[in-house]
């Protein structure tokens, strides 16, 4: 660990206090289980997992966000900052200049107040802390998405569908030209439904497996209701591939997507609190006339923001962000067992900023 | 030396020994049947060396051998970033197989990806944990599933017998190697009809990290083979 790297970790750590967090450990081995079934399989290529005698599977902390927002779950005081200092693990899968040891300084709002009004105050904190490095800040708001979704005149099944892959760009695609209709469904399943439509489903061998003939007859019967299904009209369709698109300056972005109100009304209240938002970053001396906006800024696997998000970028594309994060309200309800808080933050790399800083 | 690693037995290596041997360089396994070293005729200074297919991709990326013949498949599987430690120099048209994953055959309503995802989430639903997925090519599978976006699945581990898993009740669904598909039909299992994972080949590598100070030998040797190379591989 180089000693500027921890200088540069120690500043923002009491930068992080002064602005009235409480430190916070977290263990650097943490249950595999948890985090497997937050990310899935997925994690397995990133974290290094290790086999513990008693405990089973572990992994070496991927990131703080986890075990902080299970502390704050189980004891946390409501409302609640908090900062953190650690080194955190990443496999590399890529023979790229990338650290796969390094350490993280971060700082988590808990607070059901006013969460456009935390999220400012986070993203302003950092923009503060980052100032003199010439970075590019880019934000996002999956929200707004998730809004646009839950709004689509189609099922509740296909919605949830939609939701579950929001943060799978490709799967989402997908599945939305199917429901609108855009590419005609698989061979085998147009099989498959004029099978069930003749009242003689294929012979298919003896049942094997946990996955029991009940479950089977439940999806056969769900696709059949599927088929009657009404495509997405071409409209909505085209509304919410605009909203994918939409990538600008905040100020400007606020107005187009007034616009698209008018063919997806559902995002109205997304848009509102957009709009709160963008009020409050002005407030606390953040231009966002010029600062970047897409609505699918940070909409990638292994992510689980479902409001705000944000980044500062070096110059150099293909570095890792300096720093990021964002709003995860879902994510405290996944671990929080039943209970649930609103909550925002993000993390630095004090190795990139002493980089910069250096340079 | 030039070193070139190649399957040590079965028919593997009696192919690899055919398709060099059909352009003028012959090999042959040394003393008796079970010792594993052998000789080239044809082009001086070249070195065998009689591996098990599966270590081929290590000593490649090692840089322990120069060339090595194995399957696409296992380069891609064993190699983190397979394309940066060593380069494909020619596909040897033997030893096909395709990586699939295969799903048992009552479950009607599961043909595609789409399905097997759809699947994996009343799965997670109804049992409490992800839908099993047994294979021995993790890398590969799991790269698959991600560039696909596939959810609510595990990949358990098995390094044979992958069939028998899901009547074992260890699996719901498998990943593996199947040339013909008997083997799957016998155990009531199908193919997902859109997901290839990866269509194998037996396949000449060079290494990207062996020291190139064998620049004739080489340029002999692609000469006889056919095939235009570079007298050196370095990283890319």
């Amino acid at each position: 660990m180089k000693a500027e790297t921890r200088a540069e970790a120690e500043r923002l750590f009491a930068a992080f206090r002064t602005a009235g967090a409480e430190p916070v450990e977290a263990d650097i081995l943490l249950p595999a289980e948890t985090l497997l079934d937050l990310y899935g399989e997925d994690i397995r290529a990133r974290a290094y997992v290790t086999q513990d005698p008693l405990r089973g599977e572990m992994m070496l902390r991927p990131d703080f966000t986890v075990p902080v927002v299970q502390a704050h779950m189980a004891h946390g005081a409501d409302p609640a900052r908090y900062t953190y200092m650690g080194e955190v693990f990443r496999k590399q899968d890529h023979l790229l200049p990338r650290a796969s040891e390094y350490l993280q300084v971060g700082f988590e709002v808990f607070d059901r107040a006013a969460p456009e009004e935390a999220d400012a105050e986070v993203f302003a904190l950092f923009a503060r802390l980052l100032d003199g490095l010439d970075l590019m800040p880019a934000t996002g708001d999956i929200g707004i998405l998730m809004a646009a979704v839950r709004g689509l005149s189609t099922t509740e099944t296909r919605r949830a569908a939609l939701l579950r892959h929001v943060w799978r760009p490709k799967r989402f695609r997908h599945l939305l030209d199917r429901f609108s209709g855009k590419v005609p469904p698989h061979p085998a399943r147009i099989r498959l439904l004029q099978a069930i439509e003749s009242g003689k489903l294929p012979k298919s061998g003896p049942q094997i497996g946990l996955r029991g003939l009940e479950e089977i007859a439940a999806r056969v019967k769900a696709l059949a209701e599927d088929a009657g299904t009404a495509p997405i009209p071409t409209r909505e369709a085209a509304a919410l591939d605009d909203l994918l698109a939409l990538s600008g300056p905040a100020a400007e972005a606020l107005e187009r997507l007034r616009d698209m109100e008018v063919d997806l009304p559902q995002i109205g209240d997304a848009v509102d609190r957009f709009a709160d938002r963008l009020r409050a970053l002005r407030a606390r001396g953040i231009d966002t006339d010029t600062l970047p906006f897409e609505v699918t800024h940070g909409r990638a696997t292994l992510e689980y923001y479902d409001g705000f998000v944000f980044s500062f970028h070096a110059v150099d594309p293909a570095l890792p962000p300096v720093a990021s994060g964002g709003r995860y309200d879902a994510l405290t309800k996944v671990l929080g067992q039943g209970r649930s808080i609103p909550a925002v933050g993000g993390i630095v790399r004090p190795h990139m900023v002493a980089e910069l800083r250096a340079a | 030396m030039l070193k070139i690693g190649v399957p040590s037995k079965g028919r593997l290596m009696e192919k690899t020994f055919d398709w060099f041997g059909a352009r003028g360089v012959t090999m042959r396994r040394d003393g008796a049947e079970r010792e594993y070293s052998g000789a080239v005729e044809g082009v001086d200074g070249i070195e065998l060396v009689m591996l098990s297919a599966g270590e081929i991709p290590r000593e490649l990326a090692a840089g322990r051998i120069h060339l090595g013949v194995t399957g696409s498949d296992l380069v891609r599987d064993k190699l983190a970033d397979w394309s940066m430690q060593v380069a494909e120099l020619a596909p040897l048209g033997f030893g096909h197989a395709d990586l699939i994953i295969a799903v048992p055959a009552c479950w009607v309503d599961v043909d595609t990806l789409d399905d097997l995802d759809a699947a994996a989430s009343g799965f997670r639903r109804t049992h409490g944990f992800r839908l099993r997925i047994a294979t021995k090519y993790h890398r590969l599978v799991r790269d698959y599933l991600t560039e696909n976006g596939i959810a609510d699945y595990q990949l358990v581990d098995s390094q044979g017998a992958t069939e028998g898993t899901i009547r074992n009740l260890t699996a719901e669904a498998i990943a593996d190697i199947t040339s013909t598909g008997e083997t799957l039909r016998a155990n009531h299992l199908k193919i997902l009809e859109d997901a290839v994972v990866h269509r194998s080949q037996a396949t000449l590598f060079a290494s990207r990290a062996a020291d190139w100070d064998v620049a004739p030998a080489m340029a002999e040797l692609m000469g006889k083979l056919g095939i235009s190379a570079p007298d050196a591989f370095g990283p890319v």
